[in-house]
């Protein structure tokens, strides 16, 4: 199955990043301060059903991170390195990348949507609407079938999802009853009259219509294009499903790369005041008073320049785009690392002159101690209520960006690259409405979900807020 | 004041400079003259000639900083730096890439822009407080929440979707306005009626949402608790205290991107085939004409700059404590 990994960079960058989560988290959890607001965040059962969500995608986004060479198909007794690069998503769902239509076909469609002249068996030309290679290929007569079949497949996927999510609550009462030392019906009736200061019960409610919602998708998208297939005939739920990555890569590697630079920028700023502050100061007023979409489009436009220039330093296509990708992230987060800047030089500046520090200068602490040991852990939050508020805004950001053509790369798969092409499709007779309602419904589900959750942080992090309630 | 003025106009020239630099390092230095000639002519076979061609064309054929064949003051101004980029700073944007006065086009496309993005900003503000202020009378109720369920929900919409939707729905389905076009005079009004509805829903969100925080904000504060306390009744407390003092805020909010309405919207220009300056933008990234997006590049931060100096401005007249510091 395997033929050697390849590492891209944006794969490299997300993990990581998700190592360096799980070291923040390791951290956190060691620090009453930090883990108080947390706390906050899992008793409110906003946070944790949307976590799910989030985590969900998530999920996604990591398995389509790991990238590697397929071994091909075994051509007289000897395997050839193939130039393809898929990623374990891919693997997983390979019925769905590789099950191709000619054109566009509804969702759920037995037959293409366009007519064509078709030869019959004895020789007759009729024009017609298709059947589709795979789409339905199991049904005899999709005329007379097509509205049962639909209807037992869904049932049976909606019972599976229906038992996996009985199986897995029970294994999770078990687990948490076997952790508070009670007995299994005690804690499933606390859990289930939401009597539990972690509200377990959204979490069972969020993951079991989740889970119900995969099997039953999964049962469909096995025998037909759940959500159609576009104009060259890939299916739609494929596409979108891959534009989840593109989506948390540009929302959390922009962050990831604005981050040492405005921490420590900011931080700078503020503790070292005079000259330093000043050159600081001026460096992100100027960035800042340049239009961030048209700083975007300057950049990209060279960029596309220097790659067209320099086409043999790219092996492949998915390697080009990947770079592209991450120099979007990097210029997004040039354009917007001068908030949290500013916000961070404010908060030194206060910071500073706070009795501990100055006691701290008195007792001659060189700065990057007092920096690193009094002043970066007491404006943690701020960094941390910013990654997460700015996520769902460049999430959105993407979709614009790329419907300029300044944005992902457009053989990339993102939400962005559909919406645009669906444009055209609108103005079709009939017209082509599933790309466009897959992306924007997925991207609503991961915005909204990721506005929710931001919300809860903030709300539990901020010392404002949370006097006043 | 004046003074205070003056200072702060000085202070936006290094700033300008700044910009100025910046877009001359990223056109001009990272990748050459000859990069740009190769792109534009297509990427096979492109003779040293054509590029040659094509760059004495746009006058890209000058060195980047020092003219060593000059003589006198042409050694320094007989520079793509020079020419290109200071003259920038007299608003002399020069010829496009394609032959045409980016001054007067600019000239041209503003007032398509200012016409859909003053009504949407005008209205929308008007839209956003009066919910915001409803929101804040009704606090702590099913209202309240439910509001911000639906700011919420809003925000995560996509703009392209209110766009599209719209369009759709407005257009091909009702037939009630043009789906995209402009004319001039009155007539045009027929091609704005839909953007403008379009863009201050799609700003309902986001707008109400943070102008609620201000006032509840303010609601918060003592001198409410001792408006209330005289026996004002909550119309009163709420209209002439809470929106009075959240104005500030507010007002300072908008000046600021008052002076960028003239550069109007990418996308909703693009999507209803608005001849403005957003529209200009995109076919200029799309047609990879780079004298416009650096002229855009350049009028977009003088306009930004400007906003600041407008928003200082405002601030020390709606607030007499900043002018004394």
């Amino acid at each position: 199955m395997i033929d050697g990994w390849v590492i891209l960079w944006t794969d490299a960058l997300v993990f990581l990043l998700l190592v360096f989560s799980l070291v923040f988290a390791v951290y956190a959890s060691r620090r009453e301060h930090l883990r108080a607001p947390w706390r906050r965040v899992a008793r409110s059962g906003v946070g944790m059903g949307t976590l799910v969500v989030l985590a969900f995608y998530l999920l996604v986004g990591l398995l389509d991170s790991i990238h590697f060479h397929p071994s091909t198909i075994v051509t007289e007794g000897e395997k050839s390195q193939s130039a393809e690069v898929i990623s374990l998503f891919d693997w997983m769902v390979t019925p769905l990348r590789v099950r191709q239509e000619k054109t566009y076909s509804a969702p759920l469609a037995a037959r293409l949507y366009a007519k064509e002249s078709m030869e019959l068996a004895d020789g007759r030309v009729v024009r017609d609407y298709p059947r589709l290679l795979f789409g339905g290929a199991h049904l005899q007569d999709p005329d007379r079938e097509w509205g049962r079949d639909i209807l037992r497949l869904s049932l049976f996927g909606i019972l599976k999802g229906a038992l996996v999510t009985l199986v897995l609550s029970n294994i999770l009462i078990a687990l948490l009853a076997a952790r508070a030392g009670a007995d299994f019906a005690c804690q499933a009736r606390l859990i289930l009259t939401g009597k539990t200061p972690i509200p377990w019960r959204v979490v069972l409610v969020t993951l079991g219509v989740l889970v119900i919602l995969i099997f039953w998708a999964a049962e469909l998208a096995a025998n037909y294009h759940l959500l159609g297939t576009d104009k060259v005939g890939e299916d739609v739920f494929y596409q979108t499903l891959k534009s989840i990555r593109t989506g948390l890569l540009i929302g959390t590697l922009t962050t990831l790369v604005m981050l040492p630079a405005a921490i420590l920028l900011g931080i700078m700023a503020g503790y070292f005041r005079g000259w330093v502050d000043d050159i600081i100061q001026y460096t992100y007023t100027t960035l800042n008073s340049i239009p961030g979409v048209l700083l975007i489009a300057a950049a990209i436009l060279m960029l596309q320049i220097y790659m067209s220039n320099h086409a043999e330093e790219f092996n492949s296509l998915i390697e080009r785009a990947d770079l592209r990708l991450l120099f979007l992230c990097i210029i997004l987060g040039v354009t917007s690392w001068t908030g949290l800047c500013r916000l961070l030089r404010g908060e030194s500046l206060k910071l500073r002159e706070v009795d501990y520090v100055q006691a701290a200068t008195a007792f001659g602490v060189r700065p990057l101690q007092i920096i690193s040991r009094h002043i970066l852990p007491n404006v943690l939050h701020i960094v941390l209520i910013t990654v997460v508020l700015d996520f769902s805004g460049l999430v959105l950001a993407e979709a614009v960006l790329s419907y300029v053509n300044i944005g992902v790369d457009p053989t990339m798969n993102s939400w962005g690259n559909m919406i645009n092409s669906a444009r055209l499709e609108m103005a079709r007779e009939p017209i082509v409405w599933w790309s466009l309602a897959a992306a924007m419904i997925f991207m609503f589900i991961l915005v909204l979900s990721a506005n929710l959750f931001s919300d809860v942080v903030r709300d539990a992090f901020d010392p404002r807020l949370r006097d006043t309630r | 004041m004046m003074a205070y003025i003056v200072r702060r106009m000085l202070y936006a020239v290094p700033i300008l400079l700044g910009v100025n630099i910046l877009t001359f390092v990223l056109f001009f230095v990272i990748n050459s003259p000859d990069d740009m000639a190769r792109m534009n002519l297509g990427m096979k076979r492109v003779t040293p000639e054509a590029v040659e061609n094509w760059k004495r064309e746009r006058g890209y054929d000058r060195p980047l900083l020092f003219n060593q064949a000059s003589s006198g003051s042409g050694k320094l101004t007989d520079t793509i730096f020079f020419q290109k980029s200071l003259k920038l700073f007299r608003f002399e944007f020069g010829l496009s890439d394609s032959g045409r006065d980016i001054g007067y086009d600019i000239s041209q496309r503003m007032w398509p822009s200012l016409a859909i993005a003053l009504p949407v900003l005008l209205v929308g503000l008007l839209v956003n407080i009066s919910y915001a202020l409803l929101i804040a009378f009704f606090r702590a109720t099913y209202i309240d929440f439910w509001s911000v369920v639906l700011c919420v929900t809003m925000m995560s919409i996509s703009g392209l979707f209110y766009i599209i939707g719209g369009q759709f729905l407005i257009s091909k389905l009702l037939h009630l306005v043009p789906i995209s076009g402009y004319d001039t005079g009155v007539s045009a009004i027929k091609f704005l009626v839909l953007p403008v509805i379009i863009g201050i829903i799609g700003g309902i969100g986001a707008g109400t949402r943070w102008y609620r925080t201000l006032f509840l904000e303010e609601i918060n504060k003592d001198y409410v608790r001792t408006a209330r306390a005289k026996g004002l009744s909550e119309n009163v407390v709420l209209f002439q205290h809470v929106l009075k003092n959240a104005m500030i805020p507010i007002l300072t909010g908008v000046v600021v991107v008052l002076p960028l309405l003239f550069m109007g919207s990418l996308i909703t220009e693009s999507f209803f085939g608005i001849p403005g300056l957003g529209s200009y933008t995109i076919d200029a990234i799309n047609r990879q004409d780079f004298a416009i997006v650096r002229a855009m590049v350049f009028l977009g931060s003088v306009l930004y700059i400007l906003g600041l100096l407008l928003t200082d401005i405002s601030y020390t007249l709606v607030d007499p404590r900043v002018r004394l510091s």
